[in-house]
């Protein structure tokens, strides 16, 4: 099959407008006929349902939470970024769009980016008249700060809490929507089935997880906006229920999975402190405004950080990378903290953490700037910690933030499957191999209210669905698929927990398919992973029923699913020999052990087919052509 | 430093909406004092798995205190003991050795019991559909920064807005009142020029949801606001009652 991304041609700047000239309609007395069904209530879902259903179409939309309030987008802390160019600095769409590609390492779309960074000030526009309350300045105007891989200020912000306000905003939507009987919602449901008829996504079948009930529905096209796949790693920055099991069953459905090696590790997180621990706290990069980066210039020195005197401290990314700075993009970031702990040079009892300092900062500024800043963050950091970052540095250290990877889309966000989109970080489309910073907000949003309410109406215009009901053949046999796979899960009844598999499997993905990654490694974690796999289906023991609320089955089924895609990931990590962005690979890499590209051979897109169960994914390539920027080597010196 | 501790919990244990509960008792022992309060539930959950005994149900999410999906009462408070702390924030580290702690859910007649410690906040949802929204399509939206707004009243807003509505104010309220969460929401669009031209359609028609969902009357306890893990002010109460009898005496909404 070769795969088609269907870009539209013309001058770059000029291709979402003509695209959306060319794009067929749907007559608004005709929209009311058609049912779509939305999975996920972030902001890509929740911003996708609630437009929607303005437009007209009926919508269903499904959460796994109690409430579509609560997705993880809610999380992010640090803000969005929009080319507004408000502070007068440089910045344009242009720029915002150059930044988006390097920061990406050159892997992603030049004209998905591109659409991207036109939409982005749109974005800031509607959310501010839904009553987002964003910072502002002293005159009233819209406040902006800097994010990595940045040299300009684009950054919107509500306090460290901008996920939070941006999702309740695209909620507030959905809540009206709700209120007006054009979107119906069904939270504490977990889809477990995708649907296909005749080559068409028609529905989905969901667990309901209050009653334990299969449920079926049906429509005219599917969106899934569910996320990444961070959790494949156990601890991650994700919340507890994310997952890739909607994805994953889409994938086996027939829907390609594309870079799923793409992962990013955050460099500013809260390190890692015991076995217990069930996740990772983020601290938002917007601290790198404003704290610096440091370590002991000597390996093992074990004083505490104020003891140590100026001298003999090494602000490394300040010294590698005298133009960004403390602002260096993620991947770079974390590649850096990881090689000066393997120095020996790592703070704290675990020695795997660096100092993030704001004395200066405070001498500068004042506590009080800084604590309007980042109160919120500061406040975390102590809660979970017992340490004031206003008197004692703050220890970071890399862990698993987002996804890159995700189901493969074309520039209308349709997936392989004719009918079934693809929205937020659950598509793979626009950080190439390497998200920036308040970049994820910014396309969750754009691909809701700004793309798929248009190219959804081309697909349902240009298409012919018959009528189906949830008797159809293929409805029943998703059902039944789904309950086989419930009973097998509580039929096993063996002696480790699957809290105790996941942890392991996460092991495995850390040290073998993390920071860095090599041949070796990546072809022992594949049988590491294939004999866990086999273990947990003799072993696993899931307590409880399966017509019931039962936290410890739904766990199982995701884990499960993680089981499988675990491998796929180290499949393609094995097949991109070559380093990029969140991808490297130790034999690749420039003398500075910055990641080095193979652009001759691997400026691609790898899309993974499911062939079968124990058959090896077959591989599919869309090359990337850059007709607009000109591929380099990332520097950030 | 790392140290441990042994405890007693008494957690509610409810098999489903319409079954009677008790509160069972479990020991939690050697429990790191650097854990979660929810890792500590989640050790007792594996051991209770091993036992082939049922695991607690607790709701929870992102574990970072912002989704708003966990919360239990804690020793009679909301969230437990710390000021401005989630359920998922809060540290073994201010527990001693040798405590005892109960467990139980919300309980409000407008949150049904799910099963344990879980419970059905559908209601706030309801709430908000009520009108907690800004009528505005995507698409035609002026220039962000075409209203000014003064820096005051946005701070003052997203203080509102702060709110992760986790239920907590309902369940600490002697009244099981659901004030402070309609007040938070009614104040930050009531604080920002976006959210003028509905003001006064949306206090009346929050309050009267929340009435007709069962949710008890305000009496000025202040309990909410001494167990909101967002800390949010019931100066918002305040601004809402302004705003609903401004919209009961000077607007045409009925």
């Amino acid at each position: 099959m070769q795969l088609d991304a269907k870009i539209p041609g013309g001058p770059l700047t000029e291709k979402w407008d003509r695209h959306r000239f060319e794009l067929k309609l749907v007559n608004p007395a005709n929209k009311r006929k058609f049912n779509i069904i939305v999975v996920g209530t972030g902001l890509a879902g929740g911003s996708a349902a609630a437009t929607l259903a303005e437009l007209g179409y009926d919508v269903k939309n499904f959460c796994i939470q109690d409430s579509p309030r609560r997705a993880h987008s809610i999380a992010a802390q640090g803000g969005i970024n929009a080319a507004k160019n408000y502070p007068n600095d440089g910045d344009s769409i242009w720029r915002l769009f150059y930044d988006t590609v390097k920061g990406g390492d050159f892997r992603a779309r030049e004209a998905n980016v591109c659409r991207l960074a036109q939409l982005s000030t749109n974005i800031i526009d509607h959310c501010v008249a839904q009553g987002v309350p964003f910072a502002r300045d002293y005159g009233g105007l819209l406040a902006n700060r800097s994010f990595g891989g940045a040299q300009v200020s684009r950054t919107f912000y509500a306090r460290g809490q901008t996920g939070q306000q941006l999702l309740l905003g695209a909620y507030s939507s959905l809540s009206r929507q709700i209120a007006a009987g054009k979107v119906t919602m069904f939270p504490r449901r977990e889809m477990l089935e995708l649907v296909v008829i005749n080559g068409q996504a028609r529905g989905i079948v969901v667990r309901n997880l209050v009653t334990g009930e299969m449920e079926r529905h049906e429509a005219h096209a599917v969106v899934l906006c569910t996320g990444g796949y961070g959790n494949v790693f156990f601890l991650s920055t994700n919340a507890m229920a994310s997952n890739v099991t909607a994805s994953y069953r889409a994938y086996k459905k027939g829907a390609f999975f594309a870079n799923p090696c793409f992962t990013q590790i955050h460099p500013t997180c809260i390190p890692v402190h015991g076995d217990y621990q069930s996740k990772l706290t983020l601290m938002s990069e917007s601290l790198r405004n404003d704290g610096r980066v440091w370590v002991p210039k000597t390996p093992g020195d074990k004083r505490p950080p104020h003891q140590i005197p100026e001298a003999e401290r090494d602000y490394y990314l300040e010294n590698k990378y005298p133009s960004f700075g403390n602002l260096v993009p993620r991947d770079v970031a974390s590649r850096n903290a990881k090689e000066q702990c393997d120095m020996g040079k790592g703070v704290g009892e675990t020695a795997l953490a660096v100092y993030l300092d704001f004395e200066d900062a405070i001498k500068r500024d004042g506590r009080d700037v800084i604590e309007k800043k980042y109160g919120n963050l500061f406040q975390m950091y102590e809660k979970i910690t017992a340490d004031d970052p206003y008197q004692t540095p703050m220890m970071i250290y890399p862990a698993v933030h987002y996804t890159m990877g995700g189901l493969w889309v074309d520039y209308n966000l349709m997936s392989t499957i004719p009918g079934l989109f693809v929205l937020g970080e659950a598509n793979f489309s626009d950080h190439g191999a390497n998200r920036l910073g308040a970049s994820a907000l910014m396309q969750g949003l754009a691909d809701g209210y700004f793309v798929v309410p248009y190219t959804i109406g081309g697909y349902i215009s240009g298409t012919t669905p018959e009528d189906v009901t949830t008797d159809h053949p293929a409805f029943k046999e998703a059902s039944q698929q789904a309950e086989i796979r419930t009973r097998k899960l509580l039929s096993v009844k063996g002696k480790r927990t699957v809290d105790d598999f996941h942890k392991e499997l996460g092991h495995i993905m850390w040290e073998y398919c993390g920071m860095a990654r090599n041949n070796e490694g990546l072809d022992k974690a594949k049988t590491m992973i294939r004999s866990l796999r086999e273990e947990f289906w003799e072993n696993v023991l899931v307590p409880g029923g399966g017509k019931a609320f039962n936290q410890s089955l739904e766990r199982a089924g995701r884990v499960a699913d993680f089981l499988e895609f675990g491998e796929l990931m180290l499949t393609d990590a094995l097949a991109r020999q070559e380093s990029c962005g969140g991808h490297f690979n130790e034999a690749y890499q420039t003398e500075e052990n910055e990641a080095r590209r193979d652009d001759e051979n691997f400026c691609h897109v790898a899309a993974w087919e499911w062939a079968g169960d124990d058959k090896a994914p077959v591989f599919h390539k869309e090359p990337l052509v850059f007709e607009h920027v000109k591929l380099t080597q990332r520097s950030y010196k | 430093m790392t140290k441990t501790i042994n405890i007693t919990l008494k957690v509610w244990r409810q098999f489903g909406p319409d079954v009677k509960g008790r509160l069972e008792t479990y020991q939690a022992k050697n429990i790191s004092t650097d854990m979660s309060f929810l890792e500590m539930l989640d050790v007792i959950n594996e051991q209770l798995t091993l036992e082939g005994k049922d695991p607690i149900a607790f709701d929870h999410d992102c574990r970072e205190g912002i989704c708003g999906m966990c919360g239990s009462v804690v020793n009679g408070r909301a969230h437990g003991p710390e000021k401005g702390t989630t359920l998922c924030q809060l540290h073994m580290r201010h527990f001693s050795d040798g405590d005892t702690v109960v467990i139980e859910p919300w309980r409000s007649r407008a949150f049904k019991i799910i099963k344990d410690l879980v419970v059905d906040r559908s209601a706030f949802d309801q709430i908000i559909q009520a009108g907690g929204y800004v009528s505005v399509n995507a698409g035609g939206a002026p220039d962000g920064n075409a209203v000014p707004i003064s820096q005051e009243n946005a701070e003052k807003a997203m203080d509102a807005a702060a709110c992760i509505g986790c239920g907590a104010c309902v369940a600490s309220c002697p009244n099981a009142s659901a004030m402070l969460f309609v007040s938070a929401k009614v104040s930050q669009l009531a604080l920002l020029p976006q959210g003028k031209p509905e003001a006064a359609e949306r206090a009346l028609a929050m309050v009267r949801k929340m009435d007709d969902l069962g949710f008890g009357n305000c009496t000025n306890e202040t309990e909410c606001e001494a167990d909101c893990p967002k800390e949010i002010s019931i100066v918002n109460i305040a601004r809402l009652n302004r705003e609903y009898l401004k919209a009961g005496f000077l607007s045409s909404v009925i």
